[in-house]
């Protein structure tokens, strides 16, 4: 098991910088997810400290060792594969053996920690079908199987789910918690989707355009995001963004409402979510509703605040009925207001 | 597949298919059954009549020294052309594999000999080969090795292995290389986080997973060696010294054209006809045989 | 690559580049031999490296009547009866098997799988198989030393029919559909929605059928006596063989060069469809 450790990591192709410096700690035995939209440099990361791709500057430390010029083969990682890169020609059980063949384990070693991991993932009955023969829930088992066979001081997850239906994504999803859990392995998962990104990880590092944006719990991600990009991308539906000013410890809205919170002057974008709005006759958000999407356990409501084109999202939990075209006021609890500075998108409160 | 919609029945399909169906007739079934009507004949030597003997001319052939003989040769003129081109692609495929940026330069660069015809790669090695003035025999004769393929069996075979060989190598370069392309990344990259090297990977992973295209290159570079071959053997060595590279083809067009002996030909080239089947069926069934990933 | 190991990548190009010597060397040998004048191409070791003579060879051969001592068409006459040739039959075999394969799979009439199977059977029986009763044919039908017969036995081909029936079946069948709404009868559907959908794999079969006819040796060197026939391929035979006599070397591998030159091109300058037309008619 192992700390892994990047130091202003930085990636080139040719004369265009994808990564612009990433730094951050993982604990021993911590489950990080790297979470960004696509093309937000999540999987070069990731390549990067798997040795698949060069350093272009800064370092990866897995360990006590810095790992720069060492070759995959050396970092003792495992890693499991969008598609789960399974070898067509090998049985199940040569796929998981291979590592452990080549590293020169004997016969009974390997066959003991194959079946072990076999009956972990329950594919006691599959060790002798070829990938073909399996279902894609059972071959993304297999390449886990390959991972833990390996007994790494690092796994690194690559979108595996991505390939996966709905409904077996939700059941993987839980069983790669348990297992990364039982096991304790230090864990890097790459993935664009942030339902994911919320249920898996220990922490998350939230990543956009090459830069960090956050580093930290779900909770602190969600609760208190430090960017704009952060706040309108990790919950669903999106957080509202509002341009207001704030003015001796009140948010002015556009249409000159006055939301108390918030300290000091200045311009600023007000973020609220959608889940955070409560239904208030007298409160101060005041949207004029366009459109209701039932959802049975909560209602969205979409409309715009009062006075603006700003178009709004509020949800309410249960069953509602409102008419199209009526005002409907909100308020917003202190502790729900985000506040960001307008021109860095920085949070501010 | 089929389609689920046609054209409503007309003249018209007929017509469409008209000539292929004439030219198939006249210049395929045609000769071909002639071929067969004529491997059971015996003319007498001064062409005046003709007996219709069974299979007599084919007992014939199977007794004769000089037919078993070439079938031998053809034998080991096919696979040696197909090892030496094969494993020569491989290496190349497998190390241009490995290229990130260039590989296509590199493709460039050796494919285009499938354009030569084969009589022209074989007129330009007997050039090299040439024991009085070509370059190649010139270093060989400076290394202490007397080369002169005119006289010498084994070095006319030699000759035409290498000619063959080196223009079916873009070929095989090309079917292997798209092969190993096709591997997708990251099974390769798989297989080197678990500590498999460039060459282990190579014999592990890669070999195995394009084993589906060695065989249908095998076929395909036999069916090349038995049949297209035919003008490196005419233009290099006539089938020479001493019948030393007289394969099959160049035996049938020899004993018919040069040698006038239709019914021997006649024979030989019905025996062709159900080698070539026999290959094409192979190859057609390298087709369900595919690896997926 | 996975590894990044600079000596390995240096070695990886190293080996791509003898490769590349090894299969060069033959056509530079005979660049060189093309660039020399015939005394020098006499003289024991042979030139590794061009001479100056080589526009005077160019026009010797293009114009000239063939190495002294023997009488055969100016080069210029072989590459046009090549040209003929090799667009003949890359045409022919394209226009024919269009339309049968067209036939095949968008009508349903009898015998269609008879035709089907004729046309396979072609596949199975290569010229070198078949030479002297197919020669009988060519020769009662008056097709010796013609380009007819040059080019029309060698037109039928099972790949070419295969492959254009593979294409059309990846064809949606709602295009007939909305094509015979629109009241398109066979012809122009085949000629408004088949043939520009089919145009690329025509090109790439073209560029894999003119290499085909260029390069053909055997039949040619049956059916043409007259050496006004000659095709460029097959001269390079009779020259070698008058080389016993006449060594003139220099314009013997300007021949060859002339004769390579073609395809070679064509292989080079199209190299996509090259690769695509030799991919698909193979599988």
């Amino acid at each position: 098991m192992a700390k892994i450790r990047l130091d202003n990591l930085r990636k080139s192709y040719g004369g265009t910088e994808v990564l612009h410096g990433v730094s951050g700690e993982i604990e021993d035995g911590e489950l990080v997810v790297i979470v960004g939209p696509s093309g937000c440099g999540k999987s070069t990361l990731l390549r990067m400290i798997a040795g698949l791709e060069t350093v272009t500057a800064g370092e990866i430390h897995i360990g006590e060792r810095m790992v720069n010029g060492l070759e995959p083969a050396r970092r003792d990682i495992a890693m499991v594969f969008q598609n789960y890169a399974l070898y067509p020609h090998m049985t199940v059980r040569q796929n998981m053996a291979y590592g452990l063949k080549i590293r020169g384990l004997p016969k009974e070693e390997i066959n003991r920690r194959v079946e072990e991991a076999a009956d972990i993932l329950e594919l006691r009955e599959y060790l002798e079908r070829k990938p073909r023969q399996l279902s894609g829930g059972q071959r993304q088992r297999v390449a886990m199987g390959r991972a833990i066979v390996r007994d790494p001081q690092v796994f690194l997850f690559d979108e595996p789910l991505s390939n996966l239906d709905a409904k077996l994504r939700v059941q993987m999803r839980l069983e790669i918690r348990k297992l990364q859990k039982r096991l304790g392995v230090t864990s890097i998962y790459v993935t664009h989707d942030q339902v994911e990104a919320m249920t898996l990880g220990d922490r998350l590092m939230v990543l956009n355009g090459g830069y960090v944006e956050q580093f930290g719990t779900p909770i602190e991600v969600y609760e208190r995001p430090q960017t704009v990009f952060v706040a309108g991308f990790i919950g669903s539906p999106a957080m509202n963004f509002l341009p207001a000013e704030l003015s001796d410890g009140h948010v002015v809205l556009g249409n000159g409402a006055r939301v108390p919170g918030g300290a000091g002057e200045g311009e600023v974008t007000l973020g609220l979510r959608p889940e955070h709005l409560v239904a208030d006759e007298d409160g101060p958000v005041r949207v004029r509703v366009a459109l209701m999407e039932q959802l049975g356990a909560n209602t969205l409501i979409h409309g715009v605040l009062e006075g603006t084109d700003q178009e709004m999202v509020v949800s309410l939990h249960g069953i509602r009925d409102i008419a199209e075209g009526e005002v409907m006021g909100f308020s917003a609890p202190q502790d729900a207001l985000h506040l960001f500075d307008r021109r860095s998108g920085r949070r501010i409160n | 597949m089929l389609k689920r919609v046609h054209f409503p029945p007309s003249v018209l399909p007929y017509l469409l298919v008209a000539p292929q169906i004439i030219i198939t007739l006249v210049f395929f079934i045609w000769p071909a059954s002639q071929a067969l009507w004529q491997s059971m004949l015996v003319e007498d030597a001064f062409g005046l009549s003709t007996e219709f003997v069974w299979f007599e001319n084919f007992q014939a052939l199977f007794r004769d020294d000089q037919y078993i003989g070439a079938f031998k040769r053809t034998a080991f003129f096919s696979l040696a052309v197909a090892f030496v081109s094969m494993s020569f692609s491989l290496v190349l495929a497998g190390f241009a594999d490995r290229v990130v940026r260039g590989a296509i330069v590199y493709r460039t660069l050796l494919i285009w000999p499938y354009a030569i015809a084969p009589v022209l790669a074989g007129a330009l090695w007997v050039f090299m080969f040439n024991p009085t003035l070509g370059i190649l025999a010139y270093g060989l004769e400076m290394l202490g090795y007397e080369w002169n393929h005119q006289l010498r069996g084994g070095q006319a075979m030699a000759l035409v292995i290498m000619a063959a060989s080196w223009k079916q190598v873009a070929y095989n370069f090309l079917f292997y290389l798209a092969a190993m392309q096709a591997i997708p990344r990251s099974v390769i990259e798989a297989a080197a986080i678990d500590g498999a090297g460039p060459i282990r990977r190579f014999w592990t992973i890669i070999f195995p997973l394009i084993s589906p295209t060695t065989f249908f290159l095998l076929v395909i570079n036999a069916v090349y060696a038995f049949f297209d071959t035919f003008g490196i053997i005419h233009a290099v060595t006539q089938g020479g010294p001493a019948n030393a590279t007289t394969i099959l083809v160049y035996k049938v067009y020899n004993d018919g054209f040069v040698g006038l002996d239709l019914g021997g030909s006649a024979a030989q080239s019905v025996i062709l006809m159900i080698l070539v089947i026999a290959m094409t069926v192979l190859q057609f069934r390298y087709i369900e045989r595919k690896v997926e990933y | 690559m996975v590894e990044n190991r600079p000596w390995l990548a240096f070695f990886t190009h190293v080996v791509l580049l003898i490769g590349i010597a090894i299969i060069a060397l033959p056509i530079w040998i005979t660049f060189v031999a093309a660039t020399h004048d015939e005394i020098r191409m006499t003289q024991v070791p042979l030139p590794l490296l061009p001479g100056d003579q080589f526009w005077v060879n160019l026009k010797a051969t293009l114009f000239g009547r063939g190495l002294s001592g023997t009488e055969t068409a100016p080069v210029w006459l072989m590459m046009l009866n090549s040209l003929v040739m090799a667009l003949g039959i890359a045409l022919g075999k394209i226009a024919i098997s269009l339309l049968s394969a067209f036939a095949i799979v968008y009508f349903r009439f009898p015998f269609r799988m008879g035709f089907f199977w004729m046309i396979f059977i072609t596949l199975m029986l290569p010229v070198e198989v078949r030479i002297v009763p197919t020669f009988e044919v060519v020769a009662q039908l008056g097709l010796l030393n013609s380009y007819a017969g040059l080019t029309i036995p060698l037109i039928a081909s099972a790949t070419a029919t295969f492959m254009f029936r593979q294409v059309f079946l990846t064809i949606p069948d709602e295009m007939l559909e909305s094509a015979r709404i629109d009241g398109a009868g066979p012809m122009r559907f085949f000629f408004d929605i088949l043939l520009p959908l089919s145009r690329t794999n025509i090109a790439a079969l073209f560029v894999i059928l003119f290499i085909y006819g260029w390069n053909q040796y055997l039949w040619p060197l049956l059916i043409t006596t007259d050496s006004d026939m000659t095709t460029i391929v097959m001269s390079i035979k009779q020259m070698l063989e008058a080389a016993e006599q006449s060594p003139q070397w220099n314009i013997i591998m300007m021949t060859a060069l002339l004769a390579m030159l073609p395809p070679v091109l064509v292989v080079v300058l199209m190299q996509k469809l090259f690769v695509k037309g030799l991919t698909e008619t193979e599988k």
